[in-house]
Order: C-alpha cells, then sequence, then structure tokens
C-alpha cells in the first residue's frame, strides 16, 4: 500500500506551494526595500515596521479591534455555555428550532446578516458604533462557542457531578467547582476562536462600524493607497506571527481538552 | 403528557438557552424579516414608500445586469466549491491514510497560511496576478513574455482562484474528519474478498466519505456566493459579484429596497441549491441523523 502514496505526496507538496504562494509574499515585501511592490527585490530594510509603529490611527483600529473581539468573544462563550448546557442537559419545548436559530449564522452569507442588521439599526435610528459591531460578531461567533462547548459538555461524566450533588453541594456550587473547571479548556478555545473570527471579521465590521474603524476596516482603506502598501505587508506579517502564537495555546488547550474531558489527565499533549 | 407539565419541564432549559435564543431572534431572525419587508416596499429621494409593491423583484428580473450579476456569482461560487473540494480530497486522503505520525503537523501546515488577515489573503493574488505581479515580472524577466499579460487579474477567473484558495482549509477539514472515521477493516475486508484498490475506494472509501464531502462543499458554498471581498480587490468590472451590488445599492445608490430584495433572492437561492445538493444526497447522510 505504501508504494502506492508517492503521487500523492508530490500533490501534496504542490497543493502546500499553493496554500503558501500568496503568504510569503508577506515578509518578502514587508523587508523589501522599496516602496513598490514589484519583483526584483532592492534590498533589506526595516523601515515599513517603523512607519507601522508611528500610525495612531492604525493603533486605534487595533485597540478598536482587540475590545470588540474581547467583549464578542466573552458574550458569545457565555451563550455558548448557556445554549451547550441546555441541549446537553435538559429537554424543552421548541429545543431544535431555538438550536436551529442560534446556529443560523452558519449558514448564512455574511452579507446578508450585515445588511439586515443595519437595516433595524438605520428604522429604530441608532447610531452605528463599536456596540453594533460587537453584535454583529457575537451573533457569528456564538455558532463556533456552541459547538466547541458542546463537545466539552458531552464529554463531562456526568457522574461527577451525580456524586457532588449526592454530596451536599447545591446545583450552582457544582456548576462552579465541579462542572467549570472541568470544561475550561472548552471554555479557553471558546473564546480564542471566538477572538481571532472577530478581529479577522471584515464585511460586518465595514457596514456597522460607525466613526471608529476595526484593524481590517483600517487595512481596507489603506489598501487604496499604492504608497501604504509596503506598510500593510509589515502589518500582515506582524498579524500572521501574532495568529501564529495565538494558535499555539489555542492548540495546547484544545489537546487539554480533549484528554482532561475524557479522563486521561496526565496524557497531556501527545 | 399534559401542555402544563410539559411547560413546566421546559422551564430549566428555557431560562439557560433563553438570552442566546432571544438575541438570535433579535439581531437575526427580526433583521431578516424586515429585511423582507422592506424588499416590498420602494425608496422614492430620500423618503422610503411603504405600499405593498414587487416593483423590486421586477426590477431585479427584468434588468440583465442584475441577472447576469446573480448568475455570474452562482456559477463562480459551484465552481469554487466543485474545485476546491476536488482539489482538497487527495490533500485530505493522504494525510488521513498516510499521514502516520505526521497527521497533526501537515494539517498544522495547512492551516498556517490562513493565520493572517482574509483582505491582505485576498490582496497578496492581485500582487500575484497584477500587472507588475509576481507572475509577470517573473515571466518577463525569463523571456517568456515581452509585455506583462492583462488578462490574468480583474475578471471571473482571478476571483475563482482566490476563493478556492480563501477556502481550501475549510473544505479539507470536514473530508479529512469523514475519511479519519472509515473503519479500516471494511477496506481490508474488501480487498480480501477480491476488490481492486480502485474499486474499493469507488464502492467503500467514497461512499463513506460523502458526509465529510457534502459538508465541505456546503461550507464553502454558502459564504462564496455572497463574497464582497474578492471580486471588489481582484474581479475587476467583469468579476464584480451580485454582494458588491448589493452594497453599492445600499450606499451609493441610496436604494435600500432594491439592495434588500436583491439579498433576499441571493439568500433565496442559496437555499434552494443546498436544499437540492442535500436531496440528492440524501442517502449518505442518512445514518448520520
Amino acid at each position: 500500500m505504501k508504494k502506492n502514496s508517492r503521487p500523492l505526496l508530490i500533490y501534496l507538496f504542490i497543493y502546500l506551494g499553493f496554500l503558501y504562494a500568496p503568504v510569503v509574499l508577506l515578509p518578502l515585501f514587508a523587508f523589501n526595500d522599496s516602496a513598490i511592490i514589484a519583483f526584483p527585490l532592492s534590498g533589506f530594510t526595516t523601515d515599513w515596521f517603523s512607519w507601522l509603529m508611528e500610525d495612531e490611527s492604525l493603533f486605534r483600529a487595533l485597540k478598536n479591534s482587540v475590545l470588540i473581539a474581547v467583549t464578542a468573544s466573552f458574550i458569545s462563550t457565555i451563550f455558548g455555555v448557556l445554549t451547550a448546557r441546555a441541549m446537553a442537559r435538559h429537554r424543552f419545548l421548541g429545543k431544535q428550532s431555538m438550536f436551529g436559530l442560534i446556529m443560523a449564522p452558519l449558514f448564512l452569507p455574511e452579507i446578508i446578516v450585515g445588511v439586515s442588521i443595519l437595516i433595524v439599526l438605520m428604522q429604530l435610528g441608532l447610531a452605528l458604533s463599536l456596540w453594533t459591531v460587537i453584535a454583529g460578531h457575537v451573533l457569528l461567533a456564538t455558532p463556533f462557542s456552541v459547538s466547541i462547548l458542546t463537545t466539552a459538555f458531552n464529554n463531562l461524566d456526568r457522574s461527577l457531578e451525580e456524586a457532588s450533588l449526592d454530596l451536599g453541594e447545591n446545583r450552582i456550587g457544582t456548576f462552579f467547582r465541579v462542572i467549570l473547571p472541568l470544561v475550561t479548556p472548552g471554555l479557553i478555545s471558546s473564546l480564542l476562536i471566538g477572538f481571532t473570527i472577530s478581529l479577522d471579521e471584515f464585511v460586518i465590521a465595514f457596514f456597522l462600524t460607525g466613526t471608529d474603524p476595526t484593524l481590517p476596516v483600517y487595512i481596507w482603506s489603506l489598501l487604496r493607497f499604492p504608497s501604504k502598501l509596503p506598510v500593510v505587508m509589515a502589518l500582515g506579517f506582524i498579524l500572521l506571527v501574532a495568529s501564529l502564537v495565538l494558535l499555539s495555546i489555542f492548540e495546547f488547550y484544545r489537546r487539554r481538552s480533549e484528554s482532561l474531558a475524557s479522563g486521561k489527565e496526565n496524557s497531556g499533549i501527545k | 403528557m399534559k401542555f402544563g407539565t410539559q411547560i413546566k419541564q421546559s422551564l430549566d432549559g428555557w431560562r439557560l438557552i433563553g438570552t442566546p435564543f432571544i438575541f438570535g431572534l433579535l439581531l437575526l431572525l427580526t433583521p431578516i424579516l424586515l429585511l423582507v419587508l422592506l424588499s416590498f416596499w420602494t425608496q422614492e429621494y430620500l423618503d422610503l414608500n411603504r405600499t405593498f409593491t414587487f416593483a423590486n423583484y421586477r426590477e431585479i428580473f427584468s434588468h440583465p445586469v442584475f441577472i447576469t450579476l446573480i448568475k455570474r456569482s452562482v456559477n463562480i461560487s459551484l465552481f469554487v466549491t466543485a474545485s476546491t473540494v476536488l482539489l482538497a480530497f487527495p490533500v485530505a486522503y493522504y494525510i488521513s491514510f498516510y499521514g502516520g505520525k505526521r497527521k497533526a503537523l501537515l494539517l498544522f501546515l495547512i492551516t498556517i497560511p490562513f493565520w493572517t488577515s482574509y483582505l491582505l489573503r485576498i490582496f497578496l493574488w492581485k500582487i500575484i496576478l497584477g500587472y507588475n505581479g509576481v507572475i509577470n515580472s517573473g515571466l518577463i524577466s525569463l523571456n517568456f513574455i515581452q509585455e506583462p499579460l492583462t488578462f490574468i487579474l480583474y475578471n471571473s477567473n482571478a476571483v475563482v482562484l482566490a476563493l478556492a484558495h480563501a477556502w481550501a482549509p475549510f473544505a479539507i477539514f470536514p473530508i479529512y474528519v469523514s475519511l479519519e472515521k472509515i473503519d479500516r477493516s471494511l477496506l481490508e475486508a474488501g480487498r480480501d474478498l477480491g476488490d481492486t484498490a480502485v474499486r474499493s475506494f469507488f464502492r467503500i472509501t467514497l461512499p463513506l466519505a460523502m458526509p465529510g464531502i457534502i459538508a465541505a462543499s456546503l461550507i464553502v458554498f454558502i459564504p462564496t456566493i455572497g463574497d464582497y471581498v474578492t471580486p471588489k480587490l481582484v474581479g475587476g468590472t467583469e468579476g464584480m459579484m451580485v454582494a458588491n451590488m448589493i452594497q453599492v445599492q445600499f450606499s451609493k445608490a441610496n436604494n435600500a429596497p432594491l439592495a434588500a430584495a436583491l439579498a433576499i433572492v441571493s439568500l433565496s437561492i442559496v437555499v434552494l441549491i443546498s436544499l437540492v445538493f442535500l436531496f440528492f444526497n440524501r442517502k449518505y447522510l442518512r445514518r448520520q441523523i
């Protein structure tokens, strides 16, 4: 069987080449000593990074984005806990349709979500602000939080909960002292996935943002100016590195979540 | 069971799911219903005319501009879906069947390019395909061409390429998961009973991987049909899609009702195609549900 895998392996390398083709340009042009994005490369510089550091509107946009991402991921994780818990432990009328509505943003093009929220806000005469973007991002991130936390809650050993109740702890105490610690890795991955979704989301932020742009909306405005492109490349490179750090943390907790929930606490990372 | 006791039993669940559910009602269901309502109104300069009319829908279906855009969006999105899933399948297959101990590493390698801004990933294709881009400057320095090629950027093909790239991992992962679920002893049994490798692939592996392929197709199809960024950055006028028109009608043209009708038409098409797709593949999904 091993020998027929060779063509597939070659294909895999070609495919990876395709996947990496755009991204390898980021470091190349981020450190390239020319204001024009074209080959051949002219020389090495870190100027574009110093430009970035002096760009105050960039930092404002970054601050907005982080604020939005933290708030949105926090709320979507709470929603995720509530939904996952209800789905895992309770029977109630309308269970499937309520769940369906909460998961629906996964199955809708973002532009539809953005436009429809914008229409409501316009009809109500509400001003666009960071909060309107947060609301949109909570909507988008909640289904992801729900799926992550549903796995965490379903893997939870029910007897631990029953033991706690039998030993005299009340429901609230059991939730905070038994259930919550066991699903913590799930909570952290839910927070991180919500954070990354919100941080990178453009279309909804584009529609719902007021005078304060988010980072993607700010990048969008930069893309129109050819002279700004090397700075954008430098920014993209920083974003890539920062995301990889976040991703590694996420992986670490996801694996711990899996091993914790299945009771093999000591197996750690494989 | 009595309705009263049912309500009583439901209270615990409702108390939990209530907040996210009401949030969804207020920020998703109500807005979409309003969008539907708005699509039956008309814009008269600065005011909304709130008499019920099909005028917007008539306008969409009588103007070739809108029909062309909608058709193109559907075509691009279907083409992106087919090519992304087809190209992704061998990758998922290799990782699942021959990945061995390097499975996690290979999956990680696939995700790395996608951890920078979506906008920049799409924009980088413009740098690759552009007039002074990587391909043109490369080909010129190799003396293959004298003048830069202009047909590679600002058309539907560029949109398809950028989208097929952007959605690649979203196709690989579901297919990989479904391949991982296949009981390998089934394949051995097939081989022992005389199936050739090709036959056992088509009779065992592929049918069992269908849930993943179906999921991958929907995950790629639904968002790409409404993509705004990609056609705007690399599509030019020839590659413009329906989301761009929705945005234009909404802002510059100041015709929110027409934008709403366009959004509703696109949404209906997405739902319709997804349902037809699921219907034709229902036999593969039956066991899952």
